[in-house]
């Protein structure tokens, strides 16, 4: 009993294997990716426009079946998801508590009962006060704010992410990055984070997915050693700028092979 | 290149109000007046030139009524016309609803099934392409009440823009947020309720702006095919009527009557559509400049 329940605890949140996605019979979007996402991680997709890295998110978010190849969940993890688009993604006709209250909403609880959970989640992303305003009355980082906190709300095990700060400027997106990381050390949830940008990914993940296009392919993995607190001074810090560099060339050699 | 940057410093010092920002809110006030004063003006200039023309070439009323007496008419008829008004809104108003009901409905199907909509578009469209001028004769054949047959004649002018525009609607939802919707398990009824309503209610308010206008000219028509079988007269059976007696002055009472129930349905879908959309949608939302 202690054994099974030791190796249920050690398996990864989940697995993909082998997985191949082609699109209309023609264009192989992704081929044959294998990985393992583990609890409590922060992981990046990181590679250019074409890559798969949007299509592998897809899949794990059971969006799209993968062509060939399976994704494997640990059992019982299957539920609790939460995305995180590169545009905001609200519904522009529900004030921002509405927004967040959603998920909880289609799963049947009620305005009153969610209040707490979704002021809590509001909070976490630093908008108390904004339940009452509309989506466009807010600027482009407070409406990902809203994103965010509606991907937490339902307190998911796994959060995904595609470019989600892609389109803000670097003052913006540098302060979600502080808020994101923050966000998960506080709930311990597992990130997959998809992004282009190579210091995005090291200042955020402890383990870097790179990968390469036609056919989107992985081609290396990067453990990052960063310290316990990530902040400004990590963001200048000489060990950063290697890892930025080590991470830079292992994409400039994918984009070579492609 | 620096001087002028300088100025515009100086002037955004100067604040609250100075040369150029008091100019700009000076046009802004003349253009709020001007949109309500200018049309006014040209009714009043229309209506004076009419009067003088009536009693400068002294036209006989029972060829065109001077402005006065078409009033008067209104006021002396207004028994017979009030009546005839309110048959005809009786039809407009039960056609427009039915035309909410049946092509809201029929779109939320054609939402649910695209089976149904292949099926059944063509005659939605058959039915908005047929001059109803054509059709009645037959409605008013087959259906035996009156204002049964009426009610349909209306009611087919002004329910095609309702489904076709409320169709388009519960299509165009935003991708992301319908697969959104598909993460978090939503059944069939929780997307329609929470995505696709929402996403067509200005596409259907639009339609209704439509509608509301087409199921008077519909109700109008068909009075006017129904000719005297209809025996509680709207207004165009009133003006049928008015012509077979050359009663000039009280056709062009009813004529009134009838602009001015087009523009309260207008303005009553134009408030609706701003009370609905005025805190979310771009069309309604005032913007700062």
């Amino acid at each position: 009993m202690t054994a099974t329940r030791t190796a249920l605890q050690t398996a990864p949140l989940l697995r993909l294997e082998g997985v191949t996605k082609v699109f209309g019979g023609a264009t192989t979007a992704l081929d044959g990716m294998s990985l393992a996402v583990r609890d409590g991680e922060f992981l990046s997709l990181l590679g250019p426009s074409g890559c798969g890295k949007s299509t592998a998110l897809r899949l794990i978010a059971g969006l799209s079946q993968p062509t060939r190849g399976r994704i494997r969940w640990r059992e019982g993890a299957e539920a609790a998801l939460g995305v995180v688009f590169q545009e905001p993604t609200l519904a522009p006709w529900s004030t921002v508590f509405d927004n967040v209250w959603l998920p909880l909403r289609l799963r049947g609880v009620g305005r009153g009962v969610a209040r707490a959970q979704v002021e809590e989640s509001l909070a976490s992303v630093g908008l108390e006060g904004f339940a009452k305003a509309y989506p466009r009355e807010l600027s482009g980082g407070m409406k990902m704010r809203v994103s965010i906190a509606r991907a937490m709300v339902t307190r998911p095990k796994l959060l995904l992410m595609d470019e989600p700060f892609a389109a803000l400027d670097e003052i913006t997106r540098f302060k979600l990055n502080d808020d994101v990381l923050a966000l998960q050390a506080r709930l311990g949830c597992t990130v997959v984070f998809v992004t282009h940008s190579v210091f995005e990914s090291v200042f955020l993940s402890g383990r870097v997915v790179v990968m390469a296009a036609r056919p989107g392919r992985v081609v290396e993995e990067i453990a990052v050693e960063a310290p316990a607190r990530r902040d400004d001074a990590f963001r200048t810090a000489p060990e950063y700028a290697a890892q930025c560099r080590r991470v830079s060339d292992a994409l400039k050699n994918a984009m070579a092979q492609a | 290149m620096s001087a002028p940057a300088d100025i515009g410093r100086a002037a955004a010092r100067s604040l609250p109000l100075d040369a150029e920002e008091a100019a700009r809110a000076r046009r802004a006030r003349r253009e709020r007046v001007g949109a309500v004063a200018l049309p006014l003006l040209v009714v009043g200039g229309t209506i004076l030139l009419w009067h003088w023309f009536v009693t400068a070439y002294a036209v006989p009323h029972y060829i065109l009524p001077g402005p006065g007496r078409v009033v008067s008419q209104l006021v002396e008829d207004w028994d017979v016309l009030f009546g005839a008004l309110l048959v005809t809104l009786k039809i407009t108003l039960l056609a427009l609803a039915t035309a909410v009901l049946v092509g809201g409905g029929l779109a939320v199907l054609f939402s649910l099934s695209r089976w149904v909509e292949m099926s059944f578009f063509p005659y939605a469209v058959i039915l908005q392409v047929t001059p109803i001028v054509s059709i009645a004769p037959l409605i008013f054949i087959y259906v035996e009440s009156p204002t049964a047959g009426l009610l349909i004649c209306a009611w087919i002018v002004a329910f095609f823009p309702i489904l076709s525009n409320t169709t388009l609607g519960l299509r165009s939802v935003d991708h992301n947020l319908d697969d959104l919707f598909t993460i978090y398990g939503a059944t069939r009824w929780q997307r329609l309720r929470h995505l696709q309503a929402p996403s067509a209610l200005p596409y259907f308010l639009g339609g209704l702006r439509i509608a509301g206008g087409l199921s008077l000219i519909g109700a109008i028509v068909a009075e006017y095919v129904a000719g005297s079988t209809g025996t509680n007269g709207g207004l165009a059976f009133r003006i049928l009527e008015a012509s077979y007696r050359l009663n000039i002055p009280r056709m062009f009472a009813a004529l009134l009557l009838i602009a001015l129930a087009g523009v309260a349905i207008f303005a009553a879908t134009a408030l609706l559509q701003w009370l609905a959309l005025r805190r979310w949608h771009e069309s309604a939302v005032r913007r700062e400049r």
